[in-house]
């Protein structure tokens, strides 16, 4: 009895909050339609990573990562950490950190192991800390075992507008994946997301890191304008070493060929490509002749 | 480099725009911002109502200082400060919890949004004030409606993901963010969602931590590196996925890690001996002072009923800012345990006993009996107040005793009688305006890690630092000298230069060096006396116990290691650390069942600092009360008054029966006790005072302290300070 009240006075209390919204809806059921709608009960099943590969930003000792890993520059790569540090004053040598630790994570195959780190915070003077810090700041950095090619869908809004679920639904089924942040069983592909990578001219696209061929040979290539068929393209390719287009798949840069619309390359109608006169509209509306006229 | 320091400081104060304008100011230059400040206070004293008509010589204002307008009221501030500060000179509170005073500006919390108003209009947006310079011309509002709404705003977002705990959370009643959240927080939250929560870090033994309970000031991560001088303390991640921890699973190694509970605003960091046991407002503080070292550390002792629960440090800018050691903390617990609260007296078959008091009382006025004065010792122990201590030192007198002497007090202290050859001279707040450091057979991360912290401050601001002894890590770097004096000036010229154009230079000596080790000491300043300032003494005695430098004021000499043969009847005073030879009869006079108990022939229970209105010398000589928290467990008494008491049955009464009988009778000894909380007049270096002797060459001067956590009896009786050593060991 004395529960069912408080319920209901909870949820007067809700409705009268979200000022004569539904008070139908028990704020309880709201608050989890919402975090369902965010895709969060997702994320926080994944743990709290800056990136969607990494599970935590705090190290946890494993097998492939621990502080007993070995690593060290190779000795070619030492010669580019010198460079890199001579591009600092001998006292601000902290600066370099995001360089160093981007050779060390290609020099390991993508992977930045605790050990790297460490490494790099030597080679720096610098406390390891300051070192984690920056990793688990930049979601380029990953702290977990990768896979050879790392695919990721940018997911921002742009790109989520012209069909990045349907590319991101299409490498899970065709790669036997369930979510962002998995690898293939035989360690080719990491499947991840990432935010918006300046190409939402072309979107949906993606971006893959190619660690396979050292620090000397690895790429970084944005594919864009794609549809689901070109992202399975595109992957089969690189499972067969073979070198997919990189760029646009569909134009030759960013000129107004067309678009990605619902999974297919349409290209723009003849004459509309560019603005020869005044724009067809709709129009936004004349806030301030409509505050005017409220006025009155 | 007097400049120098002061610019590191406004650096640290007021970032880079404080910077210029101090520097523009050190260097004599006039530079635009003075220029403006004129101009401006000009036209503010002509338009403002609220400057308070005064003659035209009251207003005028000095060099360094500027003039701005705290809602309405004007106030004066020195150059350079920011808009917090001004509105802390005008009295008007600004809530913050990012920033604090003893840290560099970090800006991350914005809690402190104010707005400001020049010539031009309204700033555009609320400012954070903390991270603000203050520029000339600008008027400052915190009571508008936008700056309320802007720190509701702040308020709602910090609560968004901080738990709903406070009934479980030991910071409650004194939490930053409950007290703000009373004035700028709602009654409801609008967020709907999943609150996100973070994995607690292992931070040792001695600080719990509930890391969902951060809002990300990163007080802590400051703290750890600038003060406690280990960086193990970061940020990792981003946005609301950021956490504080050490990323990997790492202890604190630090003496100081317990003043981030301090520094935590919220309940994210709290002590873990302390955990659960009690809220702020059932407790009794008692403002007191530290015995865990020498430096006096100004503590208030938090007590309920019978028990000391927490100790907390008392800000005290000469001795010891705002900070103490884990040691003077966590040690606490040890009051409780092993403690001595009934007289005891060796009985049948050679086993202690307990007895009334006056049988035990009878039984050392029997031992007495046909002893002469030279066969009787008295020995006063680490811990041992100055009260006590006259008590015990006139008690022996009468009886004839001359061997009066205090365990821990170094080697290296000659005839005590210039009080000057056995202090830390240019006090410890004289670490801040020295200009070279030079230690000397000491470590005082272990010995004084309030002071080691002091020290480090130097370090930062740009103080060359030598050390002469054992090369260990004091957390910042040093420039290794060798083992033991001579400094030989070829090998390291560069501290050598800096040395001789010292004028303020301050050599930290080990109390434990010997006469040899300080002499070469001297000498070194001998020929170096022409550049030091008039009125600065370089010598600075680390001592290590609480009770040296009162001791040594009372006339106490070095005790040895242990009690020479022959000697009947030995009184120790809470000495733990003197070895008794078979034969003589031992009264034991402490609160603690250590070592002295096990051998003693008789045992009066007495009380700890904690349970005693007592005085204490520190390093410094500054004479300090300690007051009494809780009452002395069982039938354990004041240990003066338990001598009183003996006196009396042993037929010599002693002329006091008060605790201002006792006071007075201190200050008939030595005047220095009529100046409570007052360190002495800066001695002017007087030249050497040792003889010379030889410094083996091989030797290596190191402290004496083997475990920091574990020094004295109430550190040995605790369980935190164990499990501290433990976690240490362990690491
Ligand atoms: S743990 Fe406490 S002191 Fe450290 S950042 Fe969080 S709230 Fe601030
Ligand atoms: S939104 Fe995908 S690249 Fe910008
Ligand atoms: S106190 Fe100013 S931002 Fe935190």
């Amino acid at each position: 009895m004395i529960r069912g009240a408080v319920l209901r006075a909870a949820a007067v209390a809700a409705g009268a909050l979200t000022k004569g919204g539904s008070s139908a809806l028990a704020p309880l059921e709201g608050g989890q339609k919402y975090a369902q709608a965010l895709g969060a009960s997702k994320a926080w099943s994944r743990g709290y990573a800056t990136n969607s590969h990494d599970h935590f930003n705090i190290h946890r000792d494993s097998p492939e990562n621990n502080d007993t890993t070995p690593f060290d520059f190779t000795p070619e790569n030492m010669k580019i950490v010198k460079e890199v540090l001579a591009r600092y004053p001998e006292n601000y040598k902290r600066s370099g950190v995001i360089p160093l630790l981007t050779l060390a994570q290609t020099q390991n195959k993508g992977f930045l192991t605790l050990s790297a780190m460490n490494r790099v915070a030597e080679v720096l003077e610098t406390p390891a800390i300051r070192v984690y810090e920056v990793a688990t700041f930049y979601t380029m950095f990953n702290r977990s075992k990768m896979g050879k090619y790392h695919l990721m869908v940018c997911g921002t809004t742009p790109c989520m507008v012209r069909g990045a679920p349907k590319v991101k639904q299409a490498l899970c089924d065709h790669l036997g994946l369930s979510d962002y942040g998995e690898s293939t069983a035989d360690g080719l592909f990491t499947l991840s997301e990432m935010e918006c990578m300046g190409c939402c001219v072309n979107a949906p696209m993606i971006a893959v890191a190619d660690y396979t061929k050292g620090v000397e040979g690895f790429t970084y290539n944005y594919y864009e304008d794609i549809t689901t068929k070109d992202a399975v393209n595109i992957t089969e390719q690189l499972r067969r070493g073979e070198t997919p287009k990189v760029g646009s798949q569909h134009r030759s840069k960013c000129e107004p060929a067309g678009v990605v619309y619902e999974d297919k390359w349409v290209p723009t109608p003849e004459g509309t490509e560019t603005l020869m006169g005044t724009p067809r509209g709709p129009y936004c509306r004349e806030l301030k002749k409509e505050a005017a006229e409220q006025k009155q | 480099m007097e400049s120098s320091r002061a610019l590191a400081r406004l650096w640290r104060l007021t970032g880079p725009t404080g910077l210029t304008q101090a520097r523009a100011m050190l260097l004599g230059r006039p530079c635009w911002s003075q220029q403006q400040t004129q101009q401006q206070h000009n036209s503010f004293s002509s338009s403002s109502s609220s400057v308070p008509e005064e003659s035209d010589e009251e207003k005028k204002m000095p060099d360094h200082m500027m003039s701005t307008i705290v809602n309405g009221k004007e106030v004066w501030v020195p150059k350079g400060s920011s808009v917090m500060q001004a509105c802390d000179a005008a009295g008007v509170d600004i809530p913050r919890f990012c920033y604090h005073p003893k840290l560099s500006v970090a800006g991350n919390c914005r809690m402190c949004l104010v707005d400001l108003e020049n010539e031009r209009g309204m700033s555009p947006k609320p400012v954070a004030s903390c991270a603000m310079p203050l520029a000339p011309g600008t008027t400052i509002l915190t009571d508008t409606d936008r700056v309320k709404k802007a720190r509701e705003g702040v308020m709602e977002f910090l609560l968004l993901n901080h738990p709903l705990d406070c009934p479980i959370c030991d910071q409650g009643g004194e939490c930053d963010l409950q007290d703000q959240a009373m004035h700028y927080g709602s009654d409801r939250g609008r967020f709907v969602g999943q609150k996100r929560t973070v994995v607690d870090k292992n931070l040792g033994p001695l600080v719990k931590t509930v890391m969902t309970r951060c809002i990300h000031c990163t007080r802590c991560v400051r703290y750890a590196k600038e003060v406690a001088g280990v960086e193990d303390l970061g940020v990792t991640g981003r946005g609301g996925a950021s956490e504080i921890g050490t990323y990997v699973n790492k202890l604190m190694e630090s003496e100081l890690s317990g003043n981030v509970i301090d520094l935590c605003p919220v309940g994210a960091l709290t002590s873990k001996p302390y955990a659960f046991t009690a809220r702020q407002w059932e407790l009794k503080p008692t403002e007191s002072v530290d015995v865990s070292d020498a430096l006096g550390c100004n503590i208030r002792v938090d007590s309920r009923g019978t028990e000391v629960l927490r100790i907390l440090p008392r800000n005290n800018e000469e001795v010891n800012e705002d900070w103490i050691s884990d040691k003077a903390r966590f040690q606490y617990d040890g009051l409780q345990r092993q403690r001595l609260n009934v007289p005891m007296a060796k009985g049948a078959g050679s086993v202690l006993k307990p007895v009334k008091w006056e049988e035990a009382l009878t039984a050392v006025a029997e031992a007495a009996e046909g002893v002469s004065g030279e066969d009787m010792a008295a020995y006063g122990g680490k811990l041992a107040d100055c009260e006590s201590l006259i008590a015990l030192k006139d008690l022996a007198n009468r009886l004839g005793c001359e061997t009066v002497q205090c365990e821990d007090v170094g080697q290296g202290v000659p005839d005590a009688d210039l009080r000057s050859t056995y202090l830390f001279n240019p006090t410890l707040s004289g670490v801040d305006a020295a200009d070279v450091i030079l230690m000397v057979g000491t470590n005082p991360r272990v010995e004084a890690p309030v002071l080691n912290a002091r020290i480090r401050k130097a370090q930062l601001e740009g103080v060359p630092i030598g050390m002469l002894g054992e090369d260990v890590d004091l957390t910042y770097p040093t420039t290794h000298l060798g083992g033991a004096p001579p400094l030989s000036a070829k090998k390291n010229a560069d501290f050598s230069l800096a040395l001789d154009q010292a004028r303020r230079p301050l050599v930290l000596v080990g109390a434990n060096c010997d006469p040899a080790v300080m002499a070469e000491v001297e000498e070194l300043f001998e020929k170096r006396r022409e550049t030091i300032e008039d009125g600065w003494n370089p010598i600075s005695v680390l001592h290590q116990s609480a009770s040296t430098v009162g001791a040594l004021d009372l006339g106490y000499g070095a005790a040895p290691k242990a009690v020479p043969e022959g000697k009947k009847l030995v009184f120790l005073l809470g000495a733990d650390e003197i070895d008794v030879p078979e034969g003589a009869f031992v009264v034991y006079i402490g609160h603690h069942g250590d070592k002295g108990a096990c051998r003693a022939d008789v045992v009066l229970p007495a009380a700890a600092f904690t349970e005693k209105h007592a005085t204490y010398v520190n390093t410094e000589g500054r004479p300090q009360h300690a007051r009494r928290a809780i009452a002395p467990p069982g039938e354990a008494r004041d240990d003066w008054k338990i001598l009183r008491a003996l006196s009396e049955v042993m037929g010599h009464a002693l002329p006091y029966d008060d605790l201002r009988g006792v006071r007075s009778r201190l200050c008939e000894v030595s005047p220095t006790f009529e100046r409570i909380d007052e360190a002495p007049q800066k001695a002017t270096y007087l030249g050497p005072k040792h003889k010379k002797g030889k410094v083996g060459a091989k030797t290596v001067l190191r402290t004496t302290i083997e475990n920091f956590y574990q020094t004295d009896v109430i550190s040995r009786a605790s369980l935190a300070m164990a499990k501290a050593t433990q976690a240490r060991a362990n690491q």
